[in-house]
């Protein structure tokens, strides 16, 4: 089968050409050995079948980012028959930068001009016939969005596939020139992994991959240290080349008018980018979607799925009581298949309904203001803008919040963020919220999750500022951002982007969380003949070891440790495991009424306090391990929020003892 | 003078990016080099907006003072 890679800028309308071209016929995966996401998929022309590979949008490819590397890597060892080279037509000069380090590798490039229309619109004339000549690759005027073009898109790809790639020569000026033929005659000694010409190239323009890939030839390694000491550098010099290059291209392709067109992006951004309504409107949105989340997600949709699932429930059992099932089976399937993923189950729709309004904001463009408008209150902790995207993200399930901190270039604004984002309350957590709040708040709900919710940022920040005061010294990353035009959010985009997030969810509840409730209702019957989620289980016998570390926080009951040792394997256990151990059924007023019984309202609070803030989910936990490629900051993650968590909670029990509450 | 310094809707040229690193490489790549043409669009508070050949780039104001522009 035939490989055709996507490469493209961000903003260019690369994933929605990919998905015009592939349907529903694509998958998404990791490349090997890192984190970026990988996205292949298929279509079929004329009975032959074609594989895309979705390459990560992306400016250049120099080996700054992980996203650079994978791509470049691609381009130049995965052999791609061709590579279509998606280009955003409003701004070809900066869109055409990437076109030429693609033909400097010898790619054999197809350039779709994308999003013509948006270019006719602005009044920008491009000639494709004359880039194309210019160029010396095929170019195909396309706008994806509307599926204009895609036909003569795959044609001409077709067509590129059978013919050999036209070598450009290319001139970065006589001094640069000669330096790469020198280069190249000592290279061609060494066997690379990539072709020579490249290598030299990228050796001048200091790229480290490529120094450390000629680190053991003595007569390279010694020509670029004899350049070093004569103070010759010409990284910059080399993208100016290019740039100059592109600018004739520019010149002879395109008409622009002289005049600018004030456009509907303009006066959008004046409002929602302005200084005095900039903040207050990001606030009301945030605070729509929260609302529109919990009342259409929690509350009416997941309502209907606990209903379906405890009908699901009484099906199911009654169908082994009529095969006369042994008790411990309908036990475990009951309380531990039904019960357990049903709990996960319930959020499903909460996760879902926020994701697709956090995917209508990433549509829109609106996303990008979000993280400039917040640019000056996160840097103010010492943290980077686009942190915030992340932490909003983290609202819904902290997994997905860390691997959106992948957006962030530096490593330490990045470390920062993923430590940081388990204090954003995960859909999980709220019910446990909502059970408390039942018990001992029923009239002040809204308020008392509202405190929840900015205690979880308000420790965010701090804890993000005392980071990169102590582990993190450095300056945070600088602040560059395009920020794209306003769009309409397209419907199938949209709900593609939700719906991934929400599988890999339920893609979790079906594996890890399943083993994890698994074993909990093990621990919960063992040694055989006591009685489930008594205090004689292993499970009751656990609680009862560690209860005496949650006593000076006012909840050193067994039952409460127990649960709060559950929520270690995953949060939606915590009231799963309260209600067993109280009630002796999963939810429900018996559970809220068996809750006032054993908690004060001190307690109470101390216990939310700490559910709030300990130990994220195992979940978690193995995320920061993989995204850190580090056991190290996996063991921190889980040990320094439960100690601040345990302070705090003992701090308010204490205190509040003392105030006579 | 330099970027953070120029007003709203004045147009300038970039002379020069001072300082050095990942940041100076990645506002180059950006089609922010020496002789690109800008356009201010905002400058109050936070990063200061421009725009470029159509479209628009946030640069945290930090990253703005070092680069050295002429008006147009």
């Amino acid at each position: 089968m035939q490989n055709i890679a996507l490469v493209g800028n961000p903003n260019s309308g690369k994933t929605t050409l990919f998905n015009v071209l592939t349907g529903s016929n694509q998958h998404v995966g990791n490349w090997p050995g890192v984190t970026v996401e990988k996205k292949e998929g298929s279509f079929k022309h004329k009975g032959a079948l074609y594989n895309v590979v979705d390459l990560p949008g992306t400016y250049s490819l120099g080996a700054y980012s992980e996203d650079e590397l994978v791509a470049r890597d691609f381009i130049v060892k995965g052999n791609p028959d061709v590579v279509i080279n998606v280009v955003d037509s409003t701004n070809l000069e900066r869109n055409l930068y990437l076109t030429t380090q693609l033909l400097e590798m010898g790619a054999n490039v197809v350039v779709a001009l994308n999003m013509m229309d948006e270019a006719e619109s602005k009044k920008i004339k491009i000639s494709t016939d004359d880039l194309s000549e210019a160029l010396g690759v095929p170019v195909v005027s396309t706008v994806a969005a509307k599926r204009k073009g895609i036909e003569e898109l795959i044609e001409g790809t077709l067509r590129a596939m059978d013919q050999k790639p036209r070598k450009i020569v290319f001139t970065y000026g006589k001094e640069i020139d000669e330096e790469i033929s020198k280069l190249r005659s000592l290279l061609k000694e060494e066997s690379l992994p990539y072709p020579e010409d490249w290598t030299a190239l990228k050796l001048l323009e200091g790229d480290q991959e490529m120094l450390s890939i000629v680190d053991g030839m003595d007569k390279v390694k010694a020509h670029l240290e004899s350049l070093h000491s004569d103070n010759v550098d010409y990284e910059l010099d080399i993208v100016d080349k290019r740039y100059a290059y592109v600018n004739g291209i520019t010149k002879k392709c395109v008409v622009k008018p002289d005049e600018e067109i004030i456009t509907t992006t303009d006066r959008i951004d004046k409002v929602l980018t302005s200084r005095l309504f900039g903040l207050p409107i990001f606030g009301l949105i945030m605070y729509l979607v929260f609302q529109l989340t919990f009342v259409v997600g929690s509350d009416f949709l997941g309502g209907y799925v606990e209903t379906a699932i405890g009908l699901f429930g009484e099906l199911v059992e009654g169908l082994l009581v009529s095969i006369g099932s042994p008790d411990w089976l309908i036990s475990f399937i009951i309380e531990g298949f039904v019960g357990g993923v049903g709990a996960v189950l319930v959020f499903v729709p909460l996760i879902m309904v926020l994701y697709f309004f956090l995917a209508i904001l990433e549509d829109t463009g609106y996303m990008a203001r979000a993280a400039y408008i917040m640019d000056g209150v996160m840097r103010a902790v010492g943290l980077h803008g686009k942190t915030f995207i992340s932490m909003i993200v983290g609202f819904g399930c902290n997994v997905p919040g860390i691997m959106a901190t992948r957006t962030l270039e530096n490593k330490k604004d990045r470390m920062i963020a993923i430590l940081i984002n388990p204090f954003m309350s995960c859909g999980a957590r709220l019910p446990i919220y909502l059970v408390f709040i039942a018990a001992f708040f029923p009239d002040k709900g809204g308020l008392v999750l509202f405190i929840i919710y900015a205690l979880g940022i308000g420790m965010a920040l701090l804890m993000g500022k005392i980071f990169s005061k102590t582990l993190f010294i450095g300056e945070s990353s600088h602040f560059i951002m395009e920020l794209p035009p306003y769009r309409l959010p397209s419907p199938s985009s949209v709900v593609r982007d939700m719906w991934e997030k929400v599988w890999d969810f339920v893609k979790r509840a079906g594996t890890v969380i399943f083993a994890v409730v698994a074993l909990l209702w093990v621990l919960s019957v063992l040694p055989m003949g006591v009685e489930p989620y008594s205090q004689e289980s292993i499970l009751g016998r656990i609680g009862e070891f560690i209860s005496p570390l949650f006593a000076p926080a006012g909840f050193g009951t067994w039952q409460a440790s127990v649960s709060l040792f559950a929520g270690i394997a995953a949060k939606e256990a915590v009231v799963a495991v309260l209600g067993m151990v109280y009630a002796g059924v999963s939810e429900g007023s018996e559970l809220v009424t068996a809750i006032r019984g054993s908690f004060t309202t001190l307690s109470a609070v101390s216990f939310l306090v700490m559910t709030l803030l300990y130990t994220p989910c195992a979940a978690v936990i193995a995320t920061v391990k993989k995204e850190t490629n580090s056991y190290k900051w996996a063991a921190f993650m889980a040990i320094y929020p439960f100690v601040l968590a345990w302070v705090l909670a003992v701090l308010v029990y204490q205190i509040g003892s003392l105030m006579g509450f | 003078m330099v970027l953070s310094g120029v007003k709203k809707n004045d147009k300038c040229r970039i002379k020069q990016v001072m300082g050095g690193g990942y940041a100076r490489k990645r506002l180059y790549e950006l089609g922010l080099n020496s002789g690109a043409e800008l356009k201010m669009v905002k400058n109050d508070f936070g990063p200061i907006i421009v725009s470029m050949s159509g479209s628009k780039l946030a640069i945290g104001r930090g990253l703005a003072s070092h680069i050295v522009v002429e008006r147009d």
